[in-house]
């Protein structure tokens, strides 16, 4: 914290606002933009509806992941159970002859009620015992699907039933559940974050303990994030297996889905609300552009982690928002008029 | 009398698994880091050897002597060029930056060695094999006794070193309120500095006996710090060393009773217990005993 917070003098026009005129017309381009979506699988061929499926499965880990580290605080490395149980839980479900879409459905909401229970368990943890905790859920899992014979075992299973569909139309459906999954949970997080809520999520993960001193609910707060994180990874998994029709338990219980979050919000910006569609579309781009350069991709990929967390620890659009003073989406509050914002020290 | 036999091999595989985590402990202890290359490092540690061994045909233990060195400057300029940086904002900035170290160590081995599985279990010679008969069910392999007593050595020095020695007393210091130590003259990034070189020392050590005791890739360092973490966690984050061996043996034994009941649950049964281990009042049982801080 820098002393030389500039303070701006009060007048009487000074007033606290949500909305500003750019704010308005962002929000609102936003809503336009998800429209403009559905239309994709219309306008575009086979190939650009699964491309954008797979973009949009990205820009839901990355909301999820930094809804939970972002806004609340809690850094997990175990986001990865979800995603597995939600792919599982479809499978199982389609197993026992439910509509596999449908199934997708049931699998996300299945994943936020397992994670009712865990929500008691893992939210006794701070930290690291946190961060550890989720991963070793996550592992526990993988290990456990691996010995049920009627999801494939280790060998991995198929969503056979889903055939059902003609490859056509069926990447139309998973492209628009995969749209619909994805701007509900931005939605939601959305009005979260404008409701009574989302200022004691904020006070929480700058403070715990300050904000647990004057009266926010710490807890009920953290959880309702844990839940809605839950739920968002499970509908991820749930479409990663729509996507690509094969699982296995290793590849969909990996640590790895949780480094790619993190890499999204870290290049986007950690607790800025835009900042991790900016980094899924940033990922998105560097692997189908350098995707097939193997290992010397993955080592860039890792030393871009590093030099974002080192050097611009708000990634892309924290620091634009910084520099500029702008508010693109209305999820906090500004004071009248000001445009320039306490600078912080970028280390 | 199979019992005994399991929570035998369950301490000699704690013992292990301390080794692992030492490092692990060290660094959390003193500054916060989960370090999440911690593993890869242990694996660069053995692919080192690894190399020697291609060629000067020795004893791993004997190319462990050269390795350890480089490890130690290795993690110096680790802490000097990199984690230093990200001390200053709390958990989250060092989690993220070790992440991506993680994955360039890993891709940087897989680009430099083939990523075939290898092992220095036959270069180690006869103690990879041998083992003690103490009764029909009751055996000690030589490995995991020397694994065991390598730990205790490795733990006992660092205790040592931290209550008896000045750099020590500094490195104490530092764990316990960095800035007050500042105060009284002792530099806080030198002593971060030594202990990230020592911890990356550590983990090549255990890197070695990993490679000794079964195979490694250039990706199976996370496979083996999660075990790792698990015991840090146990034995009280970082807050007493003796604590994270004892974790590490809890661990073990865990996981070969778990073996037991059911061939193909020791992990699982690891995980659970140390599930149970945090459930507790105390989070974490070993949290008794406060060398550090």
């Amino acid at each position: 914290m820098s002393g030389a917070a500039p303070t701006t003098p009060a007048g009487p026009s000074r007033a606290i606002a949500r909305w500003t005129r750019l704010s308005a017309g962002f929000t609102s381009g936003f809503g336009g933009l998800v429209i403009a979506l559905v239309f994709v699988p219309v306008a575009f061929g086979a190939n650009t509806t699964q491309e954008m499926t797979t973009l949009l499965i990205l820009v839901l880990m990355a909301v999820m992941w930094n809804a939970l580290a972002g806004y609340g605080g809690l850094v997990s490395i175990g986001q990865q159970a979800y995603i597995g149980l939600g792919a599982y839980a479809t499978v199982w479900l389609a197993n026992h002859s439910v509509n596999p879409y449908l199934a997708m459905v049931l699998a996300t909401l299945f994943c936020g009620v397992v994670a009712i229970p865990l929500s008691f368990l893992m939210l006794r943890f701070r930290g690291a015992q946190f961060a550890i905790g989720t991963w070793v859920v996550a592992e526990a899992l993988a290990i456990y699907v691996s010995f049920d014979n009627a999801l494939g075992a280790g060998s991995g299973t198929s969503l056979s039933q889903i055939d059902s569909y003609a490859p056509g139309p069926r990447e139309h459906y998973t492209y628009w559940l995969t749209l619909a999954m994805t701007a509900f949970f931005i939605g939601v997080l959305f009005v979260l974050l404008r409701s009574r809520l989302g200022s004691s999520l904020q006070a929480i993960r700058d403070d715990e303990d300050a904000a647990a001193s004057v009266g926010v609910r710490v807890v009920a707060g953290k959880r309702i994030l844990f839940l809605l994180a839950a739920t968002g990874a499970g509908a991820a998994g749930a479409m990663t297996l729509a996507n690509t029709l094969f699982i296995e338990p290793t590849a969909i219980f990996s640590v790895n889905y949780t480094a790619l979050m993190i890499f999204m919000v870290l290049v986007g910006g950690l607790g800025t609300f835009e900042g991790p569609i900016i980094g899924a579309i940033v990922l998105y781009v560097i692997q189908n552009q350098f995707g097939n350069n193997g290992t010397w991709y993955l080592v860039g990929l890792g030393g871009a982690a590093m030099a974002f967390a080192l050097l611009m620890p708000r990634g892309l659009w924290g620091t634009l928002e910084e520099r500029s003073g702008l508010r693109f989406m209305p999820v906090g509050y500004r004071v009248g008029s000001a445009s320039t914002l306490p600078a912080e020290e970028a280390q | 009398m199979i019992w005994v036999n399991d929570v035998v091999q369950g301490i000699l595989l704690g013992g292990f698994y301390g080794l692992l985590a030492c490092g692990l402990a060290l660094m959390f202890g003193l500054m916060r880091i989960i370090n999440l290359a911690h593993g890869d490092l242990a694996v660069l540690g053995a692919y080192l050897i690894f190399l020697l061994l291609e060629h000067w045909h020795v004893s791993p233990f004997l190319g462990l002597l050269p390795v350890l060195p480089v490890m130690l400057g290795l993690g110096y300029l680790l802490q000097r060029t990199i984690l230093e940086r990200s001390l200053r904002s709390g958990l989250l900035v060092p989690l993220l930056t070790t992440f991506g170290l993680s994955i360039v160590i890993q891709n940087l081995l897989q680009q430099s060695f083939s990523p075939d599985v290898q092992s220095l279990g036959a270069s180690a010679g006869s103690v990879a094999t041998a083992s003690w008969q103490i009764t029909s069910q009751l055996s000690i392999s030589a490995i995991g006794a020397l694994t065991l007593g390598v730990a205790v050595l490795i733990f006992g020095g660092l205790q040592l070193y931290l209550s008896r020695t000045s750099s020590g007393r500094r490195m104490r210091a530092t764990a316990q309120d960095p800035d007050t130590a500042e105060l009284v003259g002792i530099d806080s990034r030198a002593v971060y500095a030594r202990a990230t070189a020592i911890a990356v020392a550590i983990a090549a050590i255990g890197g070695m006996f990993l490679a000794i005791r079964s195979d490694f890739y250039p990706y199976s360092g996370p496979t083996h710090l999660i075990f790792a973490f698990e015991a840090v966690v146990i034995g009280g984050l970082g807050s007493s060393l003796w604590g994270t061996l004892a974790g590490g043996i809890v661990l073990g034994v865990a996981q070969t009773i778990g073996g037991q009941i059911n061939p193909e649950y020791p992990v699982l049964a690891g995980h659970l217990v140390f599930l149970l281990v945090l459930l507790s009042p105390r989070g974490g049982i070993l949290n008794l005993r406060r060398a550090m801080a």
